[in-house]
């Protein structure tokens, strides 16, 4: 439940005794159930507000629950926000006991650990300077470092992963991998697919409160980028170009059941449908497409000739021409622009060019720095060379 | 390991332990913050009072002659007062903030909230320590003899103490809703350094009506601050607290406060502290 209006003032109290608080509920998380085992590294993904984040809090008991049970076993590090807790005033090492205690060490134990913790986040050099003098990395690192050495049972971890420089983010790098060989329980919540796909054994995608998917990583990180783009535009072409031999009824981008649809999953075929009818009886036309990327490059290129019967081409006025492509995805992620043109075939010239009659975004597929993914056959061997 | 549920945070929860610990810590450290991060250190702590001391002395001593006639060592007893109403005044006011300054660490870790008003009195309560030191030393150059009682004093000391966490418990929470209550505190906390015996003796009317005693006697501030002047300055004439509230009955009204104000300020906290990170 979150109040539309807080009643913030004594005054507002006192004023308007009477009025009930206006309340709009809203449910952050609604029929979350799920089960994270011993040892494993639990990746839980989501858009901004769809109730990731209360979720962690609730595990992490900052949040209670309004209704529903949480059971957990072994002592838990929260690490919502790295470097929570630090006092900017305090030294490095100071802070490192004080961070350790809220997590329920002994502050003797926290001395104990203050060296390792230290050559962890390689600032030996400035355990007794106050955190206001340290650089933002210099923080991270340290409470990267508090973090890996808090040894607890179960980690919670929202969205720290990019942190540091790129040997400091390979040093963290390897440390996961070591909490996860050691059996630790862990918890993360990110925006990064490829974190996911790489550490976590499963995954959950939240979307409005609810588990939308649970499971494989991977088909997790596709959902997510679904979900992420699918409420982009209708799929639908913007027509504004007009002409008067022949008119566009309509252009659109379809998945296979006929839907229009403006992103398209990297590997499943880019369908484009085209209706237009003709303005006047026309001997034959042309009709071509051409993708281009992002930058502007013109990537793919097709068409078709349209109106060949009885031996002679011919459209005429009032007929309707329909056209249906399928071209294999091998685009690489990223925005694309179809731009469609219709040529008079025997006349010459262009009857009519539509500019960016449509847009739509690839996603999921390899990283690449091409525009283009096709297949490859690629080997290599190795040999002594002529002596 | 065994599957426990977990309960959200609340007034205590992680445990006794961790919040010793982490009230002790957090005591320590910002009294070292305090006094190592500036170059007077403790002398600031010291020249507020001292200061308040100094006008009031002059004021009390040369233009009304009240304090003079009345109490035996005037300047150790206004000390002493003016000491002791620091720390429940200091203490009490840096509470009401206290959890809504610390909302960094509330909304994002999970620790026992009660740590936040508790090790704020603390630290009050390191300074009124150190203020005391100066208060025997005073009281020793004033030719107050060190008597038994002195001895008595930690008692006074305690249920101030007491009274001035549970004060701080319920401001903090209730200022998370209600802003206004810092400003409310600043009022009632001037309100309530006139209402205790400390710029005057709670028998300044020596030979007349006992009523303005009694009245004051129902402030349990005053009762604590009267017992901690009647064993540190031992004076003859000084009416016992019983005297003054016109026997044991009188004492109740302030006995029901201070009982008062500790359920609530516990009540009110614990009820409040699972809601707060939701609240800031």
């Amino acid at each position: 439940m979150i109040p539309t209006h807080r009643v913030d003032s004594l005054k507002e109290r006192v004023v308007r005794p009477f009025s009930a608080p206006d309340y709009r509920e809203l449910r952050a998380l609604d029929g979350v159930s799920f089960e994270v085992h011993q040892g494993e590294f639990f990746g839980i993904v989501g858009r901004n507000g769809s109730g990731k984040s209360t979720l962690l809090k609730l595990l992490a008991s900052i949040y209670r629950t309004d209704s529903g049970t949480i059971r957990m076993a072994g002592r838990l590090a929260p690490f919502i926000e790295l470097g929570v807790g630090f006092n900017q005033d305090l030294t490095a090492r100071e802070n490192i006991v004080l961070n350790g205690v809220m997590m329920g060490l002994s502050p003797r134990e926290m001395r104990r650990r203050t060296g390792a913790i230290i050559e962890f986040a390689e600032l030996e050099d400035f355990v007794d300077l106050k955190l206001k003098n340290y650089s933002s990395g210099m923080l991270v690192r340290l409470a990267f470092s508090v973090m890996m050495e808090a040894d607890a049972d179960v980690l919670l971890i929202d969205e720290v992963l990019a942190v540091g420089d790129a040997s400091f983010q390979q040093k963290c790098a390897d440390a996961f991998r070591q909490m996860k060989a050691q059996g630790k329980t862990i918890v993360l919540v990110t925006h990064e697919m490829a974190t996911v796909e790489a550490y976590c054994h499963r995954a959950m995608l939240i979307s409005e409160g609810r588990i939308q998917t649970i499971g494989d990583p991977g088909e997790v990180g596709r959902d997510y980028l679904r979900l992420n783009f699918e409420r982009e535009g209708s799929g639908e072409a913007v027509l504004h170009e007009q002409a008067d031999d022949v008119r566009i009824v309509g252009l659109a981008l379809q998945d296979e059941h006929g839907a229009a649809i403006s992103t398209i999953e990297h590997g499943t075929d880019i369908r484009l449908r085209l209706e237009l009818e003709a303005l006047r009886d026309l001997p034959g036309i042309d009709v071509g497409f051409l993708i281009a990327n992002a930058d502007r490059i013109d990537v793919l290129n097709f068409g078709i000739p349209v109106g060949e019967r009885e031996g002679a081409r011919s459209v005429r006025s009032g007929e309707r021409v329909s056209i249906e492509a399928r071209v294999e995805n091998h685009l690489a992620g990223g925005r694309y622009f179809v731009h469609c043109g219709i040529y008079r075939a025997f006349e010459g010239g262009i009857a009519l060019y539509q500019e960016d009659a449509l847009d739509f975004l690839v996603f999921g597929g390899p990283e690449t720095r091409g525009v283009f993914i096709p297949e490859v056959d690629i080997e290599s061997s190795i040999g002594r060379g002529p002596a | 390991m065994p599957l426990r549920d977990v309960r959200g945070p609340s007034a205590l929860g992680g445990g006794a332990r961790r919040f010793f610990d982490l009230l002790w810590l957090m005591s320590v450290t910002e009294f070292k913050r305090v006094y190592f991060g500036t170059v007077l250190g403790y002398l600031w702590s010291l020249i507020r009072p001292l200061m308040l001391f100094g006008v009031l002395l002059f004021v009390f001593t040369q233009v009304f002659k009240i304090g003079s006639n009345q109490v035996d060592h005037y300047p150790v007893f206004l000390l002493l007062g003016i000491v002791l109403f620091t720390f429940f005044q200091e203490a009490t006011s840096n509470s009401v903030t206290s959890v809504v300054t610390q909302e960094g660490v509330v909304r994002k870790t999970q620790f026992p909230r009660l740590v936040i008003p508790i090790s704020t009195v603390l630290t009050g309560a390191f300074n009124l320590g150190l203020n005391l030191v100066v208060v025997f030393i005073f009281a020793l150059a004033f030719g107050v003899d060190p008597v038994w009682s002195w001895l008595l004093f930690p008692v006074a000391a305690v249920i101030l103490f007491a009274l001035t966490a549970a004060v701080s418990m319920a401001l903090s929470v209730l200022y998370v809703r209600f802003r206004d209550v810092a400003i409310i505190w600043v009022v009632v906390a001037q309100v309530l350094f006139y209402a205790t015996p400390i710029l005057y003796p709670v028998n300044f009317k020596e030979h007349h009506s006992t009523t303005y005693e009694h009245l004051l006697m129902i402030n349990p501030l005053s009762v604590i601050f009267e017992q901690a002047r009647i064993w540190i300055l031992h004076e003859p004439n000084a009416p016992t607290i019983v005297h003054a509230a016109g026997g044991w009955t009188g004492l109740i009204p302030a006995f029901a406060i201070f009982v008062g104000a500790c359920v609530f300020g516990v009540l009110i906290f614990n009820r409040e502290a699972p809601k707060i990170a939701e609240q800031l």
